[in-house]
């Protein structure tokens, strides 16, 4: 895309510093821990050791022995509220505090209210409580079978551990396809468990004005504006009244769909500041965090591929169960109990497909968000990535000629996919080729097989992904039934300087540089002289928040769509000024000329200081717009990344040596940013591909809850990432732009697994499930008769 | 416990108790944020800051042992209004995201271009092995150690 602006003005495609560094690197931002607030409060949570087990007695008189320890919240207390359950985004229930009994190991019990951070730590090591064990369900599909103890006893009807069946497609003509197909393949893939782990963990400080009876709330969350409807909601009958809540996010350590979903210390520390007055703090520890906040993936797929002679696919039909561990806390649209998990045929042009999932409930933390990716998408990637990859080995193809042969090519665009969505636009070929001339991937074939015959295993893997973003259109896409728009809201200053507010929350993607650009290139406005504010809900718009990679596609097309709305009063304005028809006008940006004599012009600056000193008769004085943005469709971000892989036949070791990322997101708004979105994703596609996974052993204990064993990859591990791009913009976006914050996770873990075993197809390895361990490896060289 | 240290040049003293965790001190007791906290177990160096010049990470160190030394943190850094080259790399390379870690980061690539004047990429990679990063992908943080050793052996 041509540079329409200046360097000083820093519109679209100039990689412009960023406007949060400043504060960042001189340690003045400010996180939710960074506030204290006189007379603050603290809270600690008490947390099962069990993973089912009955509650029989909390004892807390050793606890209220403590000095600074004011009170011990438990659930009996909250339910004289009934506020001991709450809703999940899902409209699932879970416990806020336990009444009767505990469902996962580390799960709260009780809270501990104090003077001081560690007044509160010690009154919570010092409550008892006496449990009573339950038998524990860790495996989804032992949860289903008949005689599993029924984990959800407080839902009356409840006779299994099901939670929902959701299918999509046509089943007949896919089945069709595969009864008539010359090959299939077939394959069980597990995505485990993993946690997002943003440095910063979750928390919160609740105050309450008794006077005034307003809450307010810092708390780290993608959200706000949702969470304070939320909190009405929920509270509404103790009092809380939305106009009287104001949720305050400031900056935020790292998100990754982390901090979307309520958790209960949030929602705890709000009760004990409206109980007391006082404000509340509540932070948790990183060991909480992994173990009790909500998960990702945990899907058990089973995919089958199918194809005709020639290695044209035809069918895609899949059959998931998903652990939801005791509640249904994912954060999806309300429509979809499996996020978009049905974006499945990614980038090929299959006629058929059909998906099924079964929701499930096991003894393990609530939760099936995001890990850094758009509702499941992820999910869909590495199915269909892996499946192809194994149907092209199969037939005998080189999976970079078997994806050309069957990619929905670019003349088929906008392209309706078998599961009923309309891709925007697309160029998977392009994307291919790049990478593989980026990689000099005929090269890494032929050092392969003279490597092959040495007995040195070395793989290349490819991932060629759709990806879909964006939510949503409101037809279809809502959370808890509030439609996923988002907005923007502009003013232009008397000086020619303006502020715009969204609905969104940066958690490190910096939104304050990007929306400042967007304006810069529909106003003229220099990016620097445009303050961009987000997360406090008394001031900004309402908006659902930042996730899903939604805040380019939605929030950056309402900062287009009301910059164009003050653009709309400014021509009029100008057209006064000048003395002209408006029709007489022509916009560049930063100013409108009259046609024919270019030296006649105002510039935006003299037009806002006219739109409150000298503007027309019969106008309203001003400039300023908001536009809750509403988007036609999705986005349908793609990419091809390749990957090279060594593997230590000794240690089992598999060493990434190259990774090659050819990226397409539309039209960039700053190159700078938008490579370091795909640095960033790239290491978190990285982390559960070889390192990352929380599992449980059989009576529910967690393995992989603190950083000693739960792996986020150092410096040491994480490759030189090799980046690039093509560009093919989006036809409905204004900007024609896609959003890429999370490409790269979704895209990577299926080139690596797939370079994995392409290393070892040859002994015979035809899958083998994330993370990619040392031992896992290890273990199948030796099955598979490799020698030390 | 009376303890008496200084930190960015400014003598402190506060009575505190034994077991206060050197970091709550800093965040809480003398109000300098800037250094974070994102583990309990020592893996992730969002904490680290000098003492004598050492990094270490102030979240497994208490306050205590803190009696007598000479402290730095991020907010030490700039100096007379001019920022420290570190500060201007991670600017100029896109070495940051969230900004969560950006301080252990600084601090710990501080003591080690002190020793280390003109690293290569496999030395950086090793001595930012101790702090993590969720966002950046560590390739910025790289280009911006590289940034400032090479500023710092300009003569900045």
């Amino acid at each position: 895309m041509a540079l329409r602006t200046s360097p000083e003005v820093g519109g679209m495609g100039h990689s412009l510093k960023r406007k949060e560094d400043p504060r960042f690197i001189r340690g003045k931002g400010t996180y939710v821990d960074d506030v204290q607030l006189p007379g603050m409060l603290y809270l600690d949570i008490v947390r099962s050791p069990y993973a089912h087990a009955k509650i029989k007695k909390i004892d807390s008189t050793k606890a209220l022995a403590v000095p600074g320890v004011l009170a011990v919240i438990t659930g009996e207390d909250l339910a004289k509220y009934n506020l001991h359950w709450m809703p999940t985004l899902m409209s699932d229930t879970q416990m806020v505090l336990p009444v009767e009994k505990v469902m996962y190991q580390a799960q709260e019990v009780a809270a501990v209210l104090a003077t001081s951070r560690y007044a509160a730590a010690d009154g919570a090591a010092a409550v008892t409580v006496d449990y009573e064990p339950l038998p524990v369900v860790v495996d989804p599909k032992k949860a289903l079978e008949p005689g599993a103890p029924v984990l959800r006893t407080d839902k009356k009807d409840k006779k299994d551990n099901h939670i929902w069946h959701w299918e999509w497609g046509d089943k007949s003509a896919t089945d069709r396809a595969f009864a008539d197909a010359a090959v299939t393949v077939k394959e069980d893939i597990y995505l485990p468990r993993i946690h997002v782990a943003s440095i910063e963990t979750c928390g919160c400080i609740a105050n309450f004005d008794k006077i005034d009876g307003k809450l307010t709330v810092w708390m780290t969350t993608q959200a706000p504006h949702a969470i304070r409807t939320v909190f009405a909601l929920v509270a509404g009958h103790v009092g809380l009244a939305e106009h009287k809540i104001r949720i305050i996010s400031p900056d935020i350590g790292g998100g990754f769909g982390g901090k979307v979903p309520v958790y209960p210390g949030y929602v705890i520390a709000v009760a004990a500041s409206v109980l007391t007055g006082k404000p509340v703090k509540w932070i948790e520890d990183r060991m909480e965090n992994l173990q009790a906040d909500s998960f990702a993936r945990d899907y058990h797929i089973t995919a089958e591929l199918a194809a005709k002679q020639d290695g044209t696919l035809t069918a895609l039909r899949i059959k998931t169960i998903a652990d939801h561990g005791y509640a249904d806390a994912a954060a999806n649209p309300s429509k979809f109990p499996a996020g978009l998990f049905h974006v499945c045929t990614g980038s090929y042009d299959l006629k058929s497909a059909h998906v099924e999932v079964d929701g499930v409930y096991t003894n393990k933390p609530p939760g099936g968000i995001a890990y850094r990716c758009s509702f499941r998408v992820t999910e869909a990637v590495h199915t269909i990535e892996r499946m192809v990859d194994l149907m092209a080995h199969q037939l005998g193809v080189d999976p970079a000629d078997f994806r050309m042969k069957n990619f929905v090519k670019p003349e088929q665009f906008p392209y309706k996919s078998a599961l009923g969505w309309e891709y925007d636009s697309g160029n998977y070929a392009g994307a291919l080729r790049k990478a593989m001339d980026t990689i000099g991937y005929a090269d890494l074939r032929r050092e392969q097989v003279e490597k092959r015959k040495r007995g040195q295993l070395m793989g290349i893997g490819i991932s060629s992904f759709t990806e879909i973003v964006g939510a949503g259109p409101s037809k279809h896409f809502d959370i808890l039934g509030i439609k996923m728009f988002d907005s923007c809201e502009i003013r232009v200053h008397p000086t020619g300087k303006a502020i715009a507010r969204f609905g969104t929350k940066s958690q490190g993607q910096g939104h304050e540089t990007t929306y400042a650009q967007i304006l810069a290139e529909e106003l003229g406005i220099p990016a620097n002289d445009i303050q961009v504010e987000e997360g406090d809900t008394d001031t900004a718009p309402y908006g659902l928040g930042t996730y899903a990679s939604r805040s380019t596609p939605v929030a950056g097309a309402a900062a287009a769509v009301a910059a164009r709305k003050v653009r709309d009063k400014a021509r009029k304005i100008a057209a006064y000024l000048l003395e002209v028809a408006e029709d007489d006008l022509v916009w560049e940006p930063g100013k409108f000329s009259v046609k024919g004599a270019p030296g006649k012009s105002k510039t935006i600056q003299d037009i806002a200081f006219a739109a409150y000193t000298n503007h027309p008769q019969g106008m309203e004085a001003g400039l300023e717009a908001v536009s809750y943005y509403d988007p036609p469709n999705l986005t349908y971000p793609f990419g091809s990344y390749i990957c090279v892989v060594d593997i230590d036949s000794g240690t089992g070791e598999v060493k990434v040596r190259r990774f090659v990322a050819i990226d397409d997101c539309g039209n960039i708004i700053n190159p700078m940013i938008v490579q370091g979105q795909v640095h960033g994703g790239l290491t978190m596609g990285l982390a559960p591909a070889l390192f990352e996974e929380i599992s449980y052993d059989e009576i529910g204990n967690i393995r992989g809850g603190s950083f000693i064993d739960y792996l986020v990859p150092t410096a040491v591990e994480t490759p030189k990432w090799e980046t690039g791009h093509t560009v093919t913009p989006s036809p409905h976006h204004p900007l024609g732009a896609k959003g890429v914050g999370e490409s790269a996770t979704v895209g990577a873990p299926a080139a690596i697994a797939n370079a994995v075993v392409d290393a070892l197809w040859h002994l015979g390895v035809r899958h083998v499930d994330i993370p990619i361990t040392p031992a896992k490896v290890w273990k199948l060289l030796r099955e598979k008769g490799v020698k030390d | 416990m009376l303890v008496k240290l200084s930190i960015n040049g400014e003598k402190h003293e506060a009575d505190v108790e034994p077991r206060l965790l050197l970091v709550h001190m800093i965040r809480e007791v003398l109000r300098l944020t800037g250094t974070h906290i994102g583990c309990d177990t020592t893996h992730c160096g969002a904490c680290t800051i000098l003492m004598d010049g050492r990094p270490v990470k102030s979240c497994t160190v208490f306050a205590v042992q803190a009696q007598g030394k000479e402290l730095m943190t991020v907010e030490g850094l700039e100096q007379n209004g001019k920022l420290h080259p570190l500060q201007e790399g991670f600017m100029a390379e896109h070495g940051l995201q969230c900004g969560y870690c950006t301080p252990g980061m600084l601090m710990t690539s501080y003591a080690f271009l002190k020793k280390h004047p003109s690293p290569t990429e496999d030395d950086i990679r090793w001595a930012i092995s101790g702090n993590l990063c969720r966002c950046t992908g560590y390739v910025n943080i790289v280009k911006a150690v590289q940034h400032a050793a090479a500023k710092i052996a300009g003569g900045a």
